[in-house]
């Protein structure tokens, strides 16, 4: 432990930072893909509104783990 | 097939296997934008991202200028050519702002959402044209040992490129020129033919600088309250202070006025998140295609490639979608949201 870079914790904290920040928006993305495709099961003709308000939430939870990114990119290049 | 198709076919192929033996440099990523020309008074200086902004904003005139001269009465009512590409860009668009607004509002709300949403995507697609990032100037190094460039003199000018040997499996060592050509004015540790530094790329996409996005949010953000302004008049700060029921001495009024708070709390929160979103998948990105032609031969990182140009187009549509759903929030009063149906309750 004498050896430890000091850096390395924010070595650590840049991965942890993505990698935990990218379960939420991958489940979050995964449910709303999932709920769109039921949607477009039982009403196909519906197809425009589901895709784009799909579209639109997607963005939504995708913004989240662009946080997380910035987060971790901050933390490397700051 | 026909003979030229064939021939298309033959070409692509045959640059996706010359792209195996390819690779780009280690990519000297870093987050502020490079100064191109600095010491201008008050500190200003031109960044490469301006460049390509000024880019941006010169493709769109152009585009514009073509499909219409400026001139409304010249154009004509069927359309051909340029006129129709761009009417062909207009037309979805205003129909989706006109869903979601009304006819009234969302005739006022598209110039401003058409212009973010083509600003964001020309930008973004403009970054993804060979040249952007690679062409650039040779300065001192700030992060370590920088790359060394071969450089060639061309009568004032050195000429320095970048060569990568890749190694295949270990048994070929093949030299191949690489993407990155260099300008150099500011020679550093000269050796004959060669020069060490890192490459100061002449255009960078704009919205990779965080100044660009957090621009377009303001504005996006600033026209937003404008409108809710002005549709209803100075009673639209009633929605972020809602002293109404407080002063009639309904001790209630307190959750109103809490309610309040959160409201305001939530449009500071509407700056950021536009802000980051944009900043964040623009940079994600052009890390992402300079680290991946490094990892892998150039020939698999096209499919990057598309990625890329999908989403330069998603994020620009967001960006237009939140800011017109936003706007149409604001201008529809705070009574009318489902999320206050409850509120209309008489107390």
């Amino acid at each position: 432990m004498e050896n430890l870079d000091p850096r390395s914790l924010r070595w650590i904290a840049e991965g942890l930072a993505i990698g935990i920040g990218a379960i939420g928006p991958g489940l979050g993305i995964g449910i709303l893909g999932g709920k769109a495709m039921e949607a477009l099961g039982r009403n196909p003709e519906a197809r425009g509104a589901i895709q784009a308000n799909m579209i639109l939430a997607i963005a939504f939870a995708e913004a989240i783990g662009i946080y997380a990114l910035v987060v971790a990119l901050v933390l490397h290049f700051v | 097939m026909k003979p030229r198709t064939l021939i298309i076919v033959a070409a692509v192929l045959g640059l996706l296997v010359a792209g195996t033996f390819v690779r780009g440099p280690l990519p000297p990523v870093q987050l502020p934008a490079e100064t191109i020309v600095g010491g201008l008074p008050f500190g200003f200086r031109i960044t490469n991202t301006i460049l390509a902004a000024w880019l941006t904003m010169a493709v769109l005139l152009i585009l514009m200028y073509k499909a219409t001269h400026f001139r409304f009465e010249r154009m004509s009512l069927v359309p051909s050519g340029v006129q129709s590409v761009v009417e062909g860009i207009v037309e979805p668009l205003l129909n989706l702002v006109e869903g979601v607004a009304g006819a009234h509002w969302g005739r006022r709300f598209f110039p401003l959402v058409m212009t973010i949403f083509l600003f964001i995507m020309t930008s973004a697609w403009l970054a993804l044209v060979p040249g952007f990032g690679t062409i650039g100037l040779v300065e001192k190094p700030h992060a370590g040992s920088g790359h060394h460039f071969s450089a060639v003199d061309l009568g004032p000018l050195r000429l320095a490129f970048y060569l990568d040997p890749v190694a295949l499996g270990g048994a070929k060592e093949k030299a191949q020129p690489e993407p990155a050509a260099a300008k150099e004015e500011h020679p550093e540790s000269k050796t004959a033919g060669s020069v060490e530094g890192e490459l100061v790329p002449l255009l960078r996409s704009a919205n990779t600088d965080l100044n660009t996005p957090l621009a377009l949010a303001l504005v996006a953000v600033f026209f937003i309250e404008l409108w809710g302004l002005r549709a209803h008049g100075f009673s639209y700060v009633k929605r972020f202070v809602n002293v109404g029921s407080l002063l009639r001495g309904k001790p209630m009024g307190l959750i109103d006025l809490y309610i309040g708070l959160v409201e305001t709390i939530a449009e500071v929160a509407r700056l950021i998140s536009f802000t980051f979103r944009l900043f964040g998948n623009m940079l994600a990105g052009e890390i992402l295609l300079a680290v991946i032609t490094f990892l892998v031969p150039f020939g698999l990182g096209v499919a990057f490639y598309g990625l890329e140009l999908l989403v330069g187009f998603v994020q620009a549509l967001v960006f237009g979608m939140l800011t017109l759903v936003f706007a149409s929030m604001a201008v529809a009063g705070h009574g009318e949201e489902p999320a206050e149906a409850g509120h209309h309750k008489p107390m």
